[in-house]
């Protein structure tokens, strides 16, 4: 077998508030191979957040190692931790997180003008994956002009846009109704059968049934961790 | 990434809140207009000083009749005629430093040429006086020395007088009297414009000294002898004055032969040197207003801090986003800069044109002279820029200091 996609050994994270410290992740230690669709569950509180910054390089661990693609990001700088997020991962946010007064197109060429990829090459790759996504129609409309799941579909290529080893959802159906939280996990899904390693956080045991792998956490640590035979998404529709 | 998006982002973060944009660079535009119109009208009333200066004749040093004092009053400046016109050719003749010296008797009349009358002033002089005051003859010539020895019938009129009496036609040759002596016009003197009291210097006429004492001053108490009212000198350029002063005063008192012990029975006054205070003064006063002005370009930098630091506050979640895909800190900062730098650099666009239109403005319906400087608007735009710059970066750096988890969860 291959080196898996992710690596984490004793991953723990502390917080400090005042004279407290507050252990927020007390040592995780898992593989996750490419091409899985991972969901991470627990309640709030229980680090299934902090993980999920963990391993989106988003902040650094109290202790504990992370490989992601064979290479030690638990040692490297903010830049380097930006250059990592800019071109081997992709985030897609419970609000979208969309820049406002910014057409479809932009947001999702966005991170391409971080990565130093030639202007001439930023509209065709984002126009490649809006296509992909199913909002060819929409590309010049402003988040406001779209419809939350459209939000999120332009949301999606925006982690797709930099061609991402991993994408990683931070409760991406969190602010959807359940029709297009369904749609939303169609898309998921099959975007993962063409290879895209997923991590999703969700609380919804529904959205966890569509991923391949469930861990849940508890306390800062990790209680379960089983493979699960996925629903259809598409079939829900 | 490159300097071109980053310019866009900026300007469309601009675009988006305009009015707020436009409020801040208020600030900048009122600050850098002030500063152009301040420097403009200080430079103005400079010109205006220097041209007083040239009109008057450069290293100008008067030397006037001392006064009197009799029964105990003290009678002021020539009231004791006590220079002569012997002290004016010995100053030409002995100081080095001097390189002409004109004596000058004053009168005042009624000058009639045919059936147009005029009251203006003469002055008996030498040749020497043209050249102590840098005034030319643009029509006829000037005095001859056998006209200054034999008390010649003759004339230079100055442009006011010209027009007074001749209107349009050419005076030379022409016949005035002054208190009933005729005396041919041989030449028409240049335009000087007003001195620095206002007084219009080409209202006036100018013969030999000989004949003012001789023919026209009859019976005024400067007819007699050979006194004058005062003799004007010029050093020579690049000559120390004050040593220049000093060696006249010495000559003078040799000839009017005062003890040690005796105050000077004349005057002298470095004319120059008082118009060149003034100078100065204007000059300070120019430098007060800019300063003053710059406090409202200071004023507008810090507005633009205070709203930097609330956009970034307001895009704190839209800075953690930038962060998540890719922006390192230098991106984000030079992003903020370079909108700071934008927002200072626009609104001195701006005050650069209102500066320039209210110079103009001022100049135009104020009547106050102003002269604008292609450096006074560079100084100012790269002021404006500057603080772009300084006020800029506080906020900037204050953003791309933020952790990108922490900008991401901000509610």
């Amino acid at each position: 077998m291959s080196a898996p996609l992710i690596r984490v050994e004793g991953l723990a994270k502390d917080y400090v508030m005042g004279s407290n410290v507050v252990p927020a992740l007390r040592g995780v230690t898992l593989d996750i191979a490419a091409g899985e669709f991972v969901a991470v569950m627990g309640p709030s509180g229980s680090g299934k957040s902090t993980f999920m910054n963990l391993l989106g390089c988003l902040d650094h661990p109290s202790a504990g190692r992370y490989w992601l693609g064979g290479q030690e990001v638990s040692a490297l700088s903010g830049d380097e931790l930006a250059a990592v997020r800019n071109r081997k991962l992709g985030f897609v946010f419970q609000h979208f997180n969309l820049l406002a007064r910014t057409s479809a197109l932009d947001n999702v060429a966005l991170p391409l003008l971080y990565g130093n990829v030639p202007a001439a090459e930023r509209h065709p790759r984002a126009e490649r994956r809006l296509i992909q996504i199913g909002l060819a129609e929409r590309m010049d409309h402003h988040p406001a002009q779209l419809s939350g799941g459209q939000q999120q579909r332009v949301a999606i290529a925006r982690a797709l846009v930099n061609d991402p080893q991993l994408v990683l959802a931070d409760e991406p159906t969190g602010a959807l109704d359940s029709r297009t939280s369904v749609e939303i996990m169609a898309l998921l899904q099959q975007l993962n059968r063409e290879g895209i390693t997923i991590v999703l956080v969700t609380h919804e045991h529904d959205i966890a049934d569509f991923a391949g792998r469930i861990i849940s956490f508890r306390d800062g640590k990790v209680v379960e961790d089983r493979s699960n035979a996925p629903k259809d998404a598409a079939a829900q529709l | 990434m490159n300097f071109a998006a980053t310019l866009r982002i900026a300007l469309l973060a601009l675009r988006i809140n305009k009015l707020r944009s436009a409020l801040t660079m208020l600030g900048i535009i009122i600050g850098v207009a002030a500063v152009i119109v301040m420097i403009a009208v200080g430079n103005g009333a400079q010109a205006r000083v220097e041209d007083q200066i040239k009109s008057l004749g450069s290293n100008i040093i008067m030397v006037l009749s001392g006064s009197m004092t009799s029964g105990g009053a003290r009678g002021g400046s020539g009231s004791q005629p006590t220079i002569t016109e012997d002290d004016a050719y010995a100053l030409n003749r002995e100081i080095d430093e001097i390189q002409a010296a004109a004596p000058s008797l004053r009168g005042s009349g009624q000058v009639v040429a045919g059936n147009a009358n005029w009251s203006t002033v003469f002055y008996g002089t030498s040749p020497e006086y043209l050249q102590v005051r840098d005034w030319a003859v643009i029509e006829g010539r000037s005095f001859e020395q056998a006209e200054i020895n034999g008390a010649g019938k003759v004339a230079l009129i100055g442009q006011t007088v010209a027009l007074n009496l001749f209107g349009e036609a050419n005076p030379v040759d022409q016949v005035v009297r002054i208190n009933k002596v005729p005396l041919t016009i041989i030449g028409v003197l240049d335009r000087k414009g007003q001195n620095m009291m206002g007084q219009d210097q080409d209202d006036i006429i100018l013969m030999p000294i000989s004949t003012a004492r001789k023919r026209v001053l009859g019976s005024s108490r400067y007819a007699a002898g050979r006194n004058v009212g005062s003799i004007m000198v010029k050093t020579k350029d690049g000559a120390n004055m004050a040593e220049a002063e000093t060696h006249m005063r010495e000559l003078l008192r040799q000839r009017h032969r005062l003890q040690n012990a005796q105050d000077d029975d004349f005057y002298v006054r470095n004319l120059s040197e008082i118009l060149q205070a003034q100078e100065a003064s204007s000059k300070v006063m120019s430098l007060l207003l800019a300063a003053v002005a710059s406090v409202s370009l200071l004023v507008g930098g810090i507005g633009i801090m205070n709203i930097m630091l609330v956009s970034v506050t307001e895009r704190t979640r839209e800075i953690g986003l930038r962060m998540a895909v890719g922006a390192r800190a230098r991106d984000i900062l030079t992003q903020f800069l370079v909108e700071a730098v934008t927002l200072s650099l626009i609104g001195g666009a701006i005050g650069i044109l209102l500066g320039v239109g209210g110079a103009t403005a001022i100049a135009e319906f104020a009547g106050w002279r102003t002269e604008l400087s292609a450096g006074s608007i560079v100084l100012a735009a790269g002021f404006a820029g500057a603080i772009g710059i300084f006020f800029g970066y506080y906020p900037a750096r204050k953003a791309s200091r933020l952790l990108p988890i922490e900008a991401l969860r901000y509610e």
